[in-house]
């Protein structure tokens, strides 16, 4: 059994079917990345995952654990984190405010009325929060104002935001997107180093198929709200059903 | 290269972030100067408000009479507390009114019922209005943005209407509540020492009790009501501080920020904006207490809607989301209000006297509709002047004088070093 365990999940908007009848199953301590053309129910399932949205019918189980019909909170605090499509950061807060944002969450729980203490008294935080910005090249930005940032240091800010809280099941909406070729290469450095020595399970959507090959152990190729294939990386490449999918899509 | 950098700016922000919880009372250095010199101008007050000599003309701008430095500083705390809501979350509530009128309605029962010692008020008079905002927060927050605001004007008006019909009996309706000779007062006596009604006390010492320090032409009131309000908008003061600086501080600021981003970071921003508005609640219902603690009545006007916009217009026009400009944004409205509005046509042609009768009488036209009754006016067009050239308020336009004549000192004291 996978940490991760989608069964039967459908998701409807209206006529469009976004999600039909998917199952996944992700393992524990692995990547698995989810590929797959524009509009093909990646992000819609990531949602279903965080409690942004209820699937119509179907499963998904975390660790044994439903995450159906919880809040985005408590589904955050049972250890999945994710990384937005457009990046969600605290914009009128600074870069290292951002980060120390999660650590209380993690430390302290969803609420905690610490309205006397001092943000400045939290030496530990605020040094781990820190080291977290270094690790992403971004602690001489701390005292910026995140909504300043580029677009790809708010990529990076947010993911910074996700990993600081150790997740055990990291959620990555095209991580990538809009950064730069350097920055998509330390982005993979990093993202290898984290996969490769912490106990974490990442589940990654990538356009980018350089990032993609890179970094996945298992890929899945979503279209049109279905999974077509679960395969090894060195065996989709080929593979004519995702060929289909891809250029089915193109001819369109 | 860049490692070493960057691990010695590490150590430096260490030090720093040692030496801002260390500092005096827990503040930062930044914070414990402001701290001091709040602390500062309340004490002195009395003095610095009347800088003119009593028989000059000028003496009508004084302010250093009790009743209006008392304003100042209840109003003060009125909108610190309302500061800690909308300056930090952004929930921009249209009832806080209710929590001043509850507050005054609690304390003038504790007075009636308990004894005229100003502790009861005040307690009371926070408890209450915390009972009060639990509820009307838990409901109201439901919503955001205009919804929210529009469920706490209702709110408030439903008060207001409440306390002007159905519960008339608690209230008295439009006779306003107040101590009589025939309230149990169980901790206390019926009649004043000098046989008339009670006045309120703190452990025997009368709030209106004042001491008038003649020194030459000038004359300084020191009224102990009004050092009982400063002692608590000082601490109002200093817990807000502690607030702005604490991590709940922060989480408010990331609801005002980014609710979404607060849920996926394993946050429940609900019950840190119910916590900013029960406290901000309770600032408004002691600030009611204090009300009635320095004049003990209390009318449904003070629940009405205009109050509430006033404490809205306080906090923007002082500067939202900053530690003084609240403060500065009461004492700002509430000394053009007392001030403007006792110029009458009389005083204006006193003024002007010295022009050619035509000229005078056609000054005079053009001034009067802007003071006297029309002192909201001039408030309006401030307001509307402060919005659009100040958008930071009278903090912003401070620090830009500021920032003016001492340039080069604030770069060098800055928190954020350029880098
Ligand atoms: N909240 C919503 N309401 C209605 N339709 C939606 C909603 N969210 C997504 N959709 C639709 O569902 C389909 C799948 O969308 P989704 O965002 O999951 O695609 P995606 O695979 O992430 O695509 P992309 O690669 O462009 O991000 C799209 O047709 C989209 O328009
Ligand atoms: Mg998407």
């Amino acid at each position: 059994m996978g940490i991760l365990e989608v069964k039967g999940v459908n998701k409807r908007f209206g006529g469009l079917q976004a999600l039909g009848d998917v199952n996944l199953s992700v393992q524990d301590q692995s990547c698995h990345a989810i590929i797959g053309p524009n509009g093909a129910g990646k992000s819609t399932l990531l949602n279903c995952l965080v409690g942004k949205l209820i699937p119509d019918s179907g499963s998904v189980m975390f660790d044994g654990q439903s995450v159906l019909g919880r809040a985005p909170h408590e589904i955050n605090q049972m250890g999945i984190s994710r990384v937005f499509q457009t990046p969600e950061i605290f914009a009128d807060l600074t870069v290292l405010e951002n980060v120390m944002i999660p650590c209380f969450a993690k430390r302290d729980g969803a609420f905690r009325m610490h309205a006397i203490e001092s943000v400045g008294g939290e030496v530990e935080l605020r040094e781990k929060a820190e080291e977290m910005l270094r690790e992403v090249r971004m602690l001489d930005k701390r005292h910026e104002h995140a909504g300043s940032l580029s677009r790809g240091d708010k990529r990076r800010l947010e993911m910074a935001m996700c990993l600081v809280q150790e997740p055990r099941l990291l959620l990555l909406d095209e991580p990538t997107a809009g950064m730069s070729r350097a920055d998509t290469n330390s982005t993979i450095d990093l993202l290898k180093e984290i996969r490769d020595t912490r106990n974490i399970t990442m589940c990654i959507i990538e356009h980018d198929m350089h990032v993609v090959f890179s970094l996945a152990q298992r890929i899945t190729v979503l279209a049109q709200g279905t999974p077509l294939v679960e395969e090894s990386p060195e065996n989709i490449k080929g593979h004519p059903k995702v060929r289909e999918a891809y250029l089915g899509e193109a001819q369109v | 290269m860049t490692d070493q950098t960057s691990s010695t700016s590490v150590t430096a922000s260490r030090t720093r972030a040692r030496g801002a919880s260390t500092g005096f009372l827990g503040l930062g250095r930044r914070d414990a100067a402001l701290f001091g010199v709040v602390i500062v101008m309340v004490v002195f007050a009395p003095i610095i408000l009347n800088p003119f000599p009593v028989n000059s003309a000028m003496a009508q701008f004084n302010a250093g009479f009790p009743q209006l430095m008392q304003q100042f500083l209840i109003f003060g705390i009125f909108a610190i507390g309302f500061n800690i809501l909308f300056g930090l979350t952004g929930y921009l509530s249209f009832g806080h009114a209710a929590f001043l009128g509850i507050g005054s309605y609690a304390g003038v029962w504790m007075f009636k019922l308990l004894g005229m010692n100003v502790l009861y008020a005040v307690t009371a008079a926070t408890a209450i209005a915390g009972i009060f905002a639990v509820l009307i927060g838990y409901i109201s927050l439901r919503r955001s943005g205009i919804y929210f605001s529009i469920l706490t004007l209702a709110f408030a008006q439903m008060c207001y209407a409440l306390a002007l019909s159905v519960l008339s009996p608690i209230t008295n309706g439009e006779t306003m509540l107040q101590v009589t000779h025939n309230d149990p007062r169980v901790l206390g006596s019926a009649v004043g020492p000098d046989g008339g009604l009670p006045v309120p006390t703190l452990f025997g010492l009368e709030m209106r009790s004042t001491y008038t320090m003649d020194a030459g032409p000038w004359s300084f009131d020191f009224n102990l009501g009004y050092y009982f309000c400063g002692v608590f908008m000082i601490l109002a003061f200093y817990l807000a501080i502690r607030i702005f600086r604490s991590p709940f501080g922060m989480m408010l600021r990331a609801v005002k920020s980014n609710q979404q981003r607060m849920r996926y970071t394993g946050l429940n921003p609900r019950p840190y904006t119910l916590a900013a508005f029960v406290i901000s609640g309770m600032f408004a219902g002691f600030a009611g207490g204090l009300l009635v603690s320095m004049d003990p009545i209390a009318g449904t006007e003070r629940m009405l809607w205009t109050r509430s916009g006033e404490v809205v217009l306080m906090t923007i026009l002082g500067g939202t989301g900053t530690l003084i400009g609240p403060v500065l944004g009461a004492g700002f409205i509430k000394y053009l209000e007392s001030i403007l509005s006792k110029i009458n046509s009389g005083i204006l042609h006193s003024w002007f006297g010295f022009l050619p009768d035509g000229l005078e009488d056609f000054i005079v036209a053009i001034i009067y509709p802007f003071v006297g009754k029309g002192w909201h006016l001039t408030l309006g067009i401030l307001f509307m002047l402060v919005v659009i050239f100040l958008p930071g308020g009278l903090v912003e336009g401070g620090t830009r004088i500021g920032r003016l004549f001492r340039r080069r000192k604030a770069t060098d004291t800055s928190d954020t070093p350029a880098e």
